[in-house]
């Protein structure tokens, strides 16, 4: 019974946007769930807020007692993270990189994306191949090998450094790839009818059809150049060219001992990408909702 | 004019190939030729035939950390399936206020791995507040080293990977849930099934395939575990390095002073066929079962 239900259940793809499983609620039902998730709140926002608290507390009141609001607050400790590192100067590093990195996803993954869905060619297994590769290779098995390459053309310690290997990743191509395909093909032979090259399709035909995939791929590509550590501390040297995550390291390596400022310098971090996630969540659930992060 | 359609794919493709073959393809091939050299930071990189896997199947610090990182994967996979499961569950209904949980359960998502770490740090210090609560609670006597021994190091580490990874495994049982029928689930309760009942025999079948790529997706990022150990050591790895993970090690041997690269080299494919192996019979035990 419960394996026939299981294979029957499996194979029910019906496309429905979040909702209850069950429409009824009941009272000692909902408290439960209620308890459960402020304990989950606890557990997951806590620590940020720890932390918080910790980067708030002054020299002069201890940061041991589990009392999470300080007596006086006070923002000493953001201001020496400011004077011992570069913080800002961390912070533009990070935008450049993230920034450039959503930009030549978009623009490279697009159009390769085009030309694997629309563009007729000879080779495209050779391709096909090409792009799997950089899906299929872990970036950590090769890091000491790209390290090389970066130091044979003069690329180690810049951020076209950090960025380059991440500009076209196989994610984005594939993305693109697929949104390129869903699209109806009858506008785009119109337009071949009345001249248009493959440049002036993909650019006024195709590409503003594609919206949504491409911010799609912008964010993501983003979020992972800004989020990366192990690459930026490979290939960065000079301190003064480090992004955030680096930098925030290299804060917790000088001030090991001083935990209210190594507090601030995480809060420094995290509380930018937070805020700009919240102000996006409405439309970021919509589309998990609409399947866009479908498994 | 005919010339120049033939040529234009080749146009559009060229930014990213270039990308690909430059950044990916040619250091794969080129990692595996210098495995057999003894190239170095300093020069050299003459032939030395199956030298460096020799000294690989020798060296206790790549044994160890081999057996690290499987046994990361290990604990960190199953819990990663699971928790974001029961968490997803908790959030689907539409109850009051339950947007807003969704997106702060999100939130440790959103942090960068360095300050999920530092933050963790500081809470598992030996004065931080989890020992504090710990010894208030009268659950240990004195504080446990969290962070300075290493199996301890290690297991905060997992701790600290799957707190920072269920909300965005959250995020995909959630888009799957809303596949499941709810009628299935109301059949059940008729059928007198309780929560617990309904989750095994309706949930969890009903998402199974997600739940197998959420296994595959976490164990392939658990493989090439890498900022949690480093941040929460201050970059040691613990003491002695005890805590060393396969990515850890290729880092310190093949980039830190005097880089072994071929030695380095021979590691890394090491760990590519540890992924390729994994990922390969994983499909094939996903691809038997689903007959």
């Amino acid at each position: 019974m419960t394996a026939a239900l299981a294979s029957r259940t499996a194979g029910a793809t019906r496309p429905q946007v979040l909702r209850p499983d069950r429409p009824k609620h009941t009272r000692a039902g909902l408290v439960l769930r209620y308890s459960l998730l402020g304990l989950m709140f606890v557990l997951l926002v806590g620590p940020f807020l720890w932390q918080f608290s910790t980067s708030l507390k002054g020299a002069d009141e201890s940061i041991y007692t589990a009392s999470p609001i300080p007596t006086n607050p006070t923002i000493d400790n953001y201001r020496t993270v400011a004077e011992t590192i570069p913080v800002f100067r961390y912070i533009g590093n990070s935008l450049v990189v993230a920034t450039a990195s959503a930009v030549l996803n978009v623009i490279l993954g697009s159009m390769a994306g085009y030309a694997l869905a629309r563009l007729p060619f000879r080779g495209r297994t050779l391709a096909d191949l090409t792009f799997l590769a950089t899906i299929i290779i872990p970036f950590e098995v090769i890091m000491v090998s790209v390290f090389l390459t970066m130091r044979s053309i003069g690329l180690v310690d810049t951020l076209a450094g950090v960025i380059l290997p991440a500009a076209a990743s196989g994610l984005s191509i594939i993305l693109m790839r697929t949104a390129f395909l869903g699209l109806p093909r009858e506008l785009e032979e119109a337009a071949k009818l009345d001249g248009a090259n493959a440049w002036q399709r993909y650019r006024r035909i195709a590409m503003p059809s594609v919206k949504g995939t491409l911010s799609v791929v912008a964010i993501f590509a983003f979020v992972f150049a800004g989020d990366d550590f192990l690459w930026p501390l490979v290939i960065l040297k000079n301190p003064d060219n480090y992004t955030l995550t680096v930098g925030i390291q290299y804060l917790s390596g000088t001030f090991s001992a001083n935990q209210r400022v190594i507090a601030a310098g995480t809060m420094i971090a995290v509380i930018p990408l937070l805020a700009l996630f919240f102000s996006m969540q409405r439309w970021f659930f919509r589309g998990v909702g609409e399947g866009g992060i479908k498994g | 004019m005919n010339r120049r359609l033939r040529l234009a794919p080749w146009l559009f493709l060229a930014p990213a190939l270039v990308v690909a073959v430059v950044f990916h393809v040619w250091p794969f091939l080129n990692t595996v030729v210098l495995s057999f050299t003894d190239a170095s930071a300093l020069g050299g990189g003459s032939f030395v035939g199956g030298e460096n896997y020799v000294r690989l199947a020798q060296d206790p610090h790549f044994w160890l950390a081999t057996r690290n990182t499987v046994l990361y994967v290990a604990v960190v996979v199953p819990l990663l399936v699971l928790l974001p499961l029961l968490l997803a569950v908790l959030v689907q209904p539409q109850i009051r206020g339950i947007g807003f949980f969704r997106s702060v359960f999100y939130s440790p998502v959103v942090a960068s791995m360095v300050v999920v770490g530092l933050i963790w740090t500081w809470m598992l210090a030996s004065d931080g507040i989890v020992n504090q609560v710990l010894e208030a609670a009268r659950i240990i006597d004195a504080p446990l080293p969290f962070l300075t021994d290493s199996t301890l190091l290690l297991v905060s580490c997992m701790l600290v990977t799957v707190w920072k990874g269920l909300g965005y495994y959250m995020v995909v049982y959630l888009a799957a849930l809303g596949n499941v029928s709810s009628e299935y689930h109301e059949a059940a309760q008729v059928d007198g099934a309780n929560a617990a009942r309904r989750f095994w025999s309706v949930t969890v079948p009903g998402v199974r395939p997600t739940m197998f790529l959420v296994g595959l997706l976490s164990a392939i990022a658990a493989m090439k575990v890498f900022a949690e150990v480093y941040v929460m050591s201050y970059g040691t790895a613990g003491p002695g390095g005890e805590a060393r993970t396969l990515v850890y090690t290729i880092r310190e041997v093949g980039l830190g002073l005097g880089g072994q690269i071929g030695y380095a080299s021979a590691m890394s494919l090491a760990l590519f066929v540890l992924t390729i192996g994994f990922s390969a019979g994983y499909l094939r035990a996903q691809r038997a079962e689903a007959r």
